[in-house]
């Protein structure tokens, strides 16, 4: 593990890039799912349609779509946007259908009583139905965020860099110290992303403590 | 760009032969198909038997977790070059990939068998055992056909995994080339 020890500079600065490729489309699939998933559970007939066409965005393998992304847009391979929508359509992909039964989990006699209560649409959606669709939402956020870890390494054999320079780079040499570090890396990120969402959810979701204590 | 991926398409030299599309799908299926067969047999009795007993339940929720988190990529690579040496011919590269492609699909039929266990309601349980079954009937006869639709839900999630990542042949190729 000396190898460690000279590179850790260099691993360190691979793993910020890592953590920015992967998290920032975390972030803007999420605000892109939240309204395509609300439309999914809102009118049931889109429901299928958009369900099995985002969820078919993610069979899209990953190579050929930082491949084909710069040619789409006319940016250069080496573009981390390329990098940053790919991981966002992924991460829209795996979210919308997690919005969609989250918010369709939200039982019926407590949208009746916030109606009955006086809240309107968007008041009902925004301080009934998006907070106790919480946890279901935060169970398909964790779900996205170890793939989005997982799936931007790949995006090294276009050579943008990041975690997934070091299993490019050991492989090349036939060495196998910089792909372990890199997995161990990767692997660390995920949990770390893993432990910001379950934060943030136990934040956002006061009334599940309150229940756990009781019990 | 699209008039020469359509006559790329229209192109029937790229659909037949050995390098053809069709072929290209077949193999891709079997990949799939091999490592799904082969995760599944794995993590079901797994699954079934964590769900059943309860015993190991934290020991795999988490080596789940973290095994999901594992870049296939990586894995792929060193599994390459710890792996690829001992295999001749095209096992070299078959061996590998086909050990990457189990690893992928494991966790999530793992997941979904030992929650689809764990979610059985316990009266349901109760009442097979009054009636006299024994544990490994209860598996069988309750427990199982219960958990059946969490089962084949965590299968068809591995399937779009595994679909998706078993272009790494591919990759393997692409990487020979540009390493050479």
């Amino acid at each position: 593990m000396t190898w460690l020890g000279d590179h850790l500079t260099d691993v360190l600065s691979l793993t910020g890039q890592h953590a920015y490729l992967a998290g920032v489309p975390l972030v803007l699939g999420l605000l892109i799912a939240l309204p395509l998933g609300w439309l999914a559970s809102r009118y049931r007939v889109l429901y299928p349609f958009l369900i099995i066409g985002t969820g078919l965005l993610y069979t899209i393998p990953s190579l050929a779509l930082f491949i084909m992304l710069p040619l789409l847009l006319g940016n250069g391979v080496l573009n981390p946007i390329n990098v940053l929508i790919a991981m966002t359509i992924y991460t829209v992909a795996l979210l919308v259908r997690t919005v969609a039964d989250g918010l369709g989990s939200v039982p019926d006699d407590v949208n009746q009583s916030a109606t009955a209560m006086g809240y309107k649409r968007v008041r009902r959606l925004t301080s009934v139905e998006l907070p106790l669709a919480v946890p279901v939402i935060s169970a398909g956020l964790r779900v996205a965020a170890v793939s989005n870890v997982s799936i931007v390494s790949v995006a090294a054999l276009i050579g943008v860099s990041q975690l997934g320079s070091l299993f490019t780079d050991g492989f090349q040499r036939a060495f196998l110290d910089p792909i372990v570090v890199g997995i161990v890396a990767c692997v660390s990120l995920a949990l770390l992303f893993d432990v910001v969402i379950l934060g943030a959810t136990r934040l956002m979701t006061p009334w599940q403590r309150a229940a756990e204590a009781s019990t | 760009m699209i008039n020469r991926i359509l006559a790329w398409l229209a192109d029937g030299a790229h659909w037949q032969g050995d390098d053809g599309i069709l072929r290209r799908v077949s193999e891709h299926m079997e990949y799939s198909l091999g490592a799904l067969l082969l995760a599944a047999l794995i993590a079901i009795p797994l699954g079934l038997y964590v769900g059943h007993t309860g015993r190991g339940r934290f020991l795999v929720v988490n080596a789940v977790g973290s095994a999901r988190a594992i870049p296939s990529l990586g894995l792929l690579f060193l599994a390459v070059l710890l792996l690829g040496p001992r295999f001749p011919g095209d096992f070299a590269y078959l061996a590998p990939t086909g050990l990457v492609l189990v690893v992928l699909a494991i966790p999530p039929i793992l997941s979904g068998t030992y929650a689809g266990v764990g979610g059985v309601d316990p009266a349901a349980r109760d009442a097979a055992k009054g009636m006299g079954m024994r544990g490994s009937e209860v598996l069988r006869y309750v427990e199982l056909p219960c958990a059946m639709p969490l089962i084949l839900s965590g299968v068809r999630s591995a399937m779009l995994q595994v679909i998706a990542t078993a272009r790494s042949p591919l990759w393997l190729a692409w990487e020979d080339w540009a390493g050479s």
